[in-house]
């Protein structure tokens, strides 16, 4: 059976994780390829680095981490952050990343989906959306564009279904209410997603404990959930979070 | 080009550097190339693959696949991944102008509706055959999937996964070998599946 994945991310920056769960036995725990590897080897079903330089300088720290990590670990590792044209995307698979992650650019320019995806193919691309209700329902959702800094005055569920038809391979999306909270991720804007796409959906932002990602895998109806700060709540590691969604009844990779 | 070589073809697919790396981590030494005649002293052949079906154009154009077909029927084991594994169907839905090797005389289908396509993520490995493959392997594995389109069950079906009914993910018949999943991608289970590969006495 298909089961559903626990991806884990980490935040760099200038090439060293600035966010995230840190492990106290590592040498190095700013390192994004050790952390990889400790993640894959933890139970996590994928790795993704998230680049949050803000500079192009500093760009080829993070290739440098992504080439290193991707030497050594064999699950997916999908990158994004700064990724504005097809030639930012072919160093990154260059280095060895599986999948890159687009987002502002995409909105900014939507072609550049179906560029990344006739190349690499649409599997490799996943397009990651920002969006923020407030307290509206699902279907009122906007998108909000430079690390959630600019209203784009799009719609998400419209976005998703565009980005799909541009050939998306997965969504990866964040719900700004809920990102921080830790009161659980927003199953509701989840599902609307969900449901009028083909293509996986990624949940992210708002878990707090293990019941949240049973929610967002049943009611939210997500095909994976990134997990950026599980260890914060007593968890250590991937594969204790999918022993105990296992024991909820959901499709777990076990043993991993 | 000494003999002993595992060579890997290139025809510019997105997983060719992953699927080296893993081929390496597990002790192949390997020849990329995109030339039919560095065929010749091939001791195991790799094709990787990911992506559009219309990709496997040029192995048709550049020769590479009559070249194989020759190797692999001399008794040089080869394993293909993914649209590795669909090009050795006599075609695909997803680019019809384009013939696979046909190695296997069915066609590769679009997943049916109704289920998410494509499908994404670990699924598990249902023994149907005797495996060389998975040889050592626990029951029902779990491996890294990642495609829209699907090869049928067949006799040379050694491995069947479920996802909208079962489709071919292993393959093995005499010297073919091919994997619908991503063994590069697929942690400590797809290592093993590639060492095997690797240890494959040729038939």
């Amino acid at each position: 059976m298909l089961t559903r994945r626990i991806i884990a991310c980490l935040d760099v920056s200038a090439g060293r994780v600035v966010k995230g769960v840190q492990f106290v036995d590592l040498i190095d725990a700013g390192d994004p390829a050790a952390l990889a590897m400790r993640h894959a080897a933890g139970g996590a079903d994928e790795i993704v680095f998230l680049d949050i330089t803000a500079t192009h300088e500093k760009r080829a720290l993070l290739l440098d981490a992504v080439r290193r990590a991707a030497d050594r670990i064999f699950v997916p590792l999908t990158v994004g952050g700064g990724i504005r044209s097809l030639d930012d995307a072919m160093l990154v698979f260059d280095a060895g990343a599986d999948k890159v992650s687009i987002n502002s650019a995409a909105l900014s320019r939507p072609e550049l989906i179906s560029e990344i995806g006739s190349r690499f193919g649409e599997q490799a691309v996943v397009v990651a959306i920002d969006g923020r209700r407030n307290s509206g329902s699902p279907e009122s959702a906007q998108v909000y564009a430079s690390g959630g800094r600019k209203a784009t005055g799009l719609n998400v569920i419209e976005w998703a279904k565009q980005a799909e038809g541009r050939g998306a391979g997965e969504i990866l999306l964040t719900s700004m209410d809920s990102d921080g909270t830790r009161n659980g991720f927003d199953c509701e804007l989840t599902a609307a997603v969900s449901a009028v796409v083909q293509i996986p959906v990624i949940a992210s932002g708002g878990a707090g404990n293990v019941g949240h990602f049973a929610e967002v895998f049943t009611r939210g109806r997500a095909d994976a959930a990134l997990a950026a700060s599980i260890f914060h709540f007593g968890i250590s590691d991937a594969r204790s979070l999918k022993e105990e969604l296992a024991a909820f009844g959901l499709p777990m990779r076990l043993p991993c | 080009m000494s003999a002993g070589k595992t060579v890997v073809i290139d025809y510019q697919t997105g997983n060719l550097n992953s699927a080296c790396k893993s081929l390496r981590a597990v002790g192949a030494d390997l020849l990329v190339t995109q030339r039919p005649e560095d065929l010749k002293n091939a001791a195991r052949i790799v094709l990787p693959g990911v992506g559009h079906f219309a990709s496997t154009e040029r192995l048709t154009t550049s020769g590479i696949g009559d070249a194989l077909r020759e190797r692999v029927a001399e008794g040089v084991p080869f394993l293909g991944i993914c649209v590795g594994l669909q090009w050795l169907f006599a075609g695909s839905a997803e680019a019809s102008d384009t013939p696979g090797l046909g190695i296997f005389p069915e066609v590769c289908e679009r997943f049916p509706g109704g289920i998410k396509s494509p499908h994404v993520g670990w699924n598990s490995l249902e023994p149907v055959g005797e495996s060389r493959l998975l040889a050592g392997l626990p029951d029902s594995p779990y491996v890294y999937f990642t495609h829209s389109y699907r090869a049928p069950r067949i006799n040379a079906t050694t491995t069947v996964t479920n996802y909208g009914g079962a489709f071919s993910a292993v393959i093995e018949k005499d010297n073919w070998m091919a994997v619908q999943f991503h063994p590069e991608k697929s942690g400590a289970v797809g290592l093993k599946i590639l060492e095997n590969f690797l240890k494959v006495t040729p038939c």
